[in-house]
């Protein structure tokens, strides 16, 4: 690349298209939003409507805890780790808050309530993590047998919410320009999403974040806040679940124990599909959305259908992982 | 010394006869084992007849952890298995034959053995990190399932099917015994062959066993096999048992239980070494904790939060920080841990 530079004749601008090659870091994005792209223009063709911005804004819509969660994993996967509980502290945040509102809690202190146990069990479970060298994999396992027993301690039964500040805000419309509208819980997503672009590629933790990622040792010579770095991702990602499983709260109205079984997956599918590396150190906050927006448009296709299962969704959820990964596993081994 | 050695084990074994000894308390006929109509009844049974799924997918867990690896997609295949057998059932000419069960049974477990070389071929040939592999059939299999059934709770009437859930031989559950068989045959080709020897150099370092003359990929490829077989048998007891196949909630979280047998065995998540009868210990301990949280008046959901503090625990006395405080000695400088 360096020695093209002395030559002397400067290429016409069609060279400079034809031999445009996007750096690497970008191909695995693009290829979901050219995979984006082409859904939705398959969708359009085949199904009426399909096409309205109303059904782009519904994946926003009826993805919006999706996204919270998305934001912190992703965090948590540019380190290398992995966060298997997630879900579960979704239903735990949902019981805590529905529970509480029950027993009479004024909204913002039961909001403050689940944002404080959500993180703290992130913070926990970095401290673990770090501290004790127990892989990421099962210490976030434990945690997520923990959630979910501590959402069986609360109650078995479902619990309905009835205060009034969450049903204003699951039933409030955001109108947009247009005649479009979206809910509260998608300005509550794009700002996290926001707030974790603008950290993790604009600050000091974020670069951290990277550096750990690519080499954990290497940033530790470096004289990097590892530790705190390492802990602070999963304080993030607990923090975001339990974010998450507020606006789920809303969306449901609802807390119950078995709400978001298999959401961390979910997540993770969407990170992946997002092309952030698993093996960490590589990867876009921006893919993750695109993850998420992917993730929700086949569920759009399925719905559209009308003779497509449901299960078709997990099918190809799956059958999307295992193509970003062995894409994923193809850009590393020509790396290498 | 030797005591140190062997703790993982002591560890486990003790938990176990502790909660053992917590239920003969609360319920004292809980040791209390009975023949009736020539069937052995009562608690201890109950628990072995109900761990032998957990114990049969852990078995195949234990070989996979201990190549540094991790099958996620266990709880999937068994739905996978079950739904095969039942609907091949269903959709015969004469579902109630035995040689139907033969040929489903047959077929159930093939599948599962193609599931298994899919599993090993991403693991082994493409180098696709084990969690991240296994994550995918995990989600589409439980799909896959749902698709097989179409969607729906496929029942079946068999009395030649029921046999290998809730059937008895000579006194025993048709269950422990397949169990048993299983981790006999297994406990023989790794601690009486070389196999174990070589599952466990793979599991140190790869790369050094292949050049060592060892078929690193081979024995990675056949331990998933082998894994997705086991999960395939436990589904099948799982089907069998409730005579229907519930694509949904067949095996649901097993792959956690059998993850969390056999780190309770005292099998190393970090790969190299494994030990077969801590995981049966450590089944046991989870069937029998499974058993004791209603008894002792805690809803039986609760039971996760148990879990969650025996995990904790258990890594905690892994973790080489807590070893070396044990050791009062400063920690060797540590290597990142391989599989996240």
């Amino acid at each position: 690349m360096t020695t093209s530079t002395s030559v002397t004749a400067s290429p016409t601008f069609l060279d400079r298209v034809r031999t445009y090659s996007p750096p690497r870091r970008y191909l695995p994005v693009a290829a979901t939003v050219a995979l984006l792209i082409g859904m939705f223009g398959a969708g359009s063709l085949r199904y009426q409507g399909f096409a309205d911005p109303q059904v782009v804004l519904n994946l926003f819509v009826d993805n919006a805890f999706l996204l919270v969660l998305g934001v912190g994993m992703t965090f948590v996967i540019l380190t290398g780790g992995i966060d298997l509980s997630v879900g579960s502290v979704v239903a735990l945040s949902t019981m805590i808050a529905a529970s509480t509102l029950q027993a009479g809690w004024p909204a913002p202190v039961t909001i403050i309530a689940v944002l404080v146990s959500g993180t703290l069990l992130g913070t926990l479970m970095g401290l673990v993590i770090h501290y004790f060298e127990v892989q990421p994999f099962i210490a976030s396992l434990a945690v997520m047998f923990l959630a979910r027993g501590l959402c069986y301690l609360i109650s078995v039964e479902s619990i309905p919410i009835r205060e009034g500040t969450f049903t204003a805000f699951a039933q409030g419309s955001v109108p947009l320009p247009g005649g479009y509208h979206v809910t509260p819980s998608v300005v509550v997503a794009v700002v996290v999403f926001a707030i974790g672009a603008w950290v993790l590629h604009m600050t000091r933790f974020g670069r951290t974040v990277y550096a750990v990622g690519g080499s954990e040792s290497s940033a530790h010579l470096m004289g990097l806040r590892v530790a705190f770095v390492k802990v602070g991702v999963y304080t993030i990602s607990g923090l975001c679940s339990a974010l998450a499983g507020l606006l789920f709260a809303a969306y449901t109205l609802s807390g119950y124990s078995l709400h978001a079984v298999g959401m961390e997956l979910d997540a993770i599918a969407a990170v992946v599909i997002g092309g952030t590396l698993l093996t960490g150190g590589r990867g876009l906050l921006l893919g993750t959305m695109f993850g998420v927006l992917l993730l929700g448009t086949i569920q759009t296709f399925i719905s559209f259908d009308g003779t497509l299962s449901s299960w078709w969704t997990k099918i190809s959820i799956g059958t999307l992982l295992l193509i970003f990964v062995v894409i994923q596993r193809l850009l590393t081994r020509r790396q290498n | 010394m030797r005591e140190l050695l062997r703790r993982p084990l002591f560890w486990s074994t003790l938990a176990l006869l502790l909660l053992i000894a917590l239920n003969t308390a609360v319920t004292p006929s809980f040791l209390s084992v009975r023949l009736q109509d020539g069937h052995l009844y009562g608690s201890l049974i109950d628990i072995l007849r109900n761990g032998a799924p957990v114990l049969l997918v852990a078995l195949g867990m234990t070989l996979v952890i201990a190549t540094r690896g991790i099958d996620l997609s266990v709880g999937a295949v068994a739905a996978i298995a079950g739904a095969v057998a039942c609907v091949y059932i269903a959709g015969s000419d004469r579902p109630a034959a035995t040689s139907t069960v033969v040929s489903a049974v047959a077929l159930a477990v093939g599948v599962c053995i193609l599931l298994g070389l899919w599993n090993g071929f991403l693991v082994s040939v493409f180098g696709i990190q084990p969690i991240i592999a296994t994550l995918v059939l995990m989600t589409a299999g439980r799909g896959l399932a749902m698709l097989i059934t179409d969607g729906q709770i496929t029942t079946v009437v068999n009395p030649a099917f029921k046999v290998l859930g809730a059937g008895f031989v000579a006194t025993l559950p048709v269950a422990i015994l397949i169990a048993l068989a299983v981790f006999a045959v297994t406990a023989v080709l790794a601690r009486r062959t070389a196999l174990g020897m070589l599952i466990e150099s793979v599991g140190i370092n790869p790369e050094a066993s292949r050049l060592a003359g060892v078929r690193a990929r081979t024995i990675t490829w056949t331990v998933y096999v082998f894994c997705a077989f086991c999960a395939g048998v436990a589904g099948l007891m799982i089907a069998s048992n409730t005579s229907a196949a519930d694509a949904n909630n067949a095996g649901l979280w097993i792959e956690l239980d059998a993850i969390l047998a056999v780190v309770i065995g005292g099998t190393s998540l970090a790969g190299g070494k494994f030990s077969l009868l801590g995981t049966l210990v450590g089944a046991m301990f989870i069937q029998t904790l499974a058993t004791t949280i209603p008894t002792i008046g805690i809803p039986a959901e609760a039971n996760y939060l148990f879990k969650a503090v025996v995990v904790i625990a258990v890594c905690l006395l892994q973790s080489p920080r807590a070893r070396a405080a044990f050791r009062s000695r400063r920690p060797v400088s540590t290597v990142k841990a391989g599989a996240a």
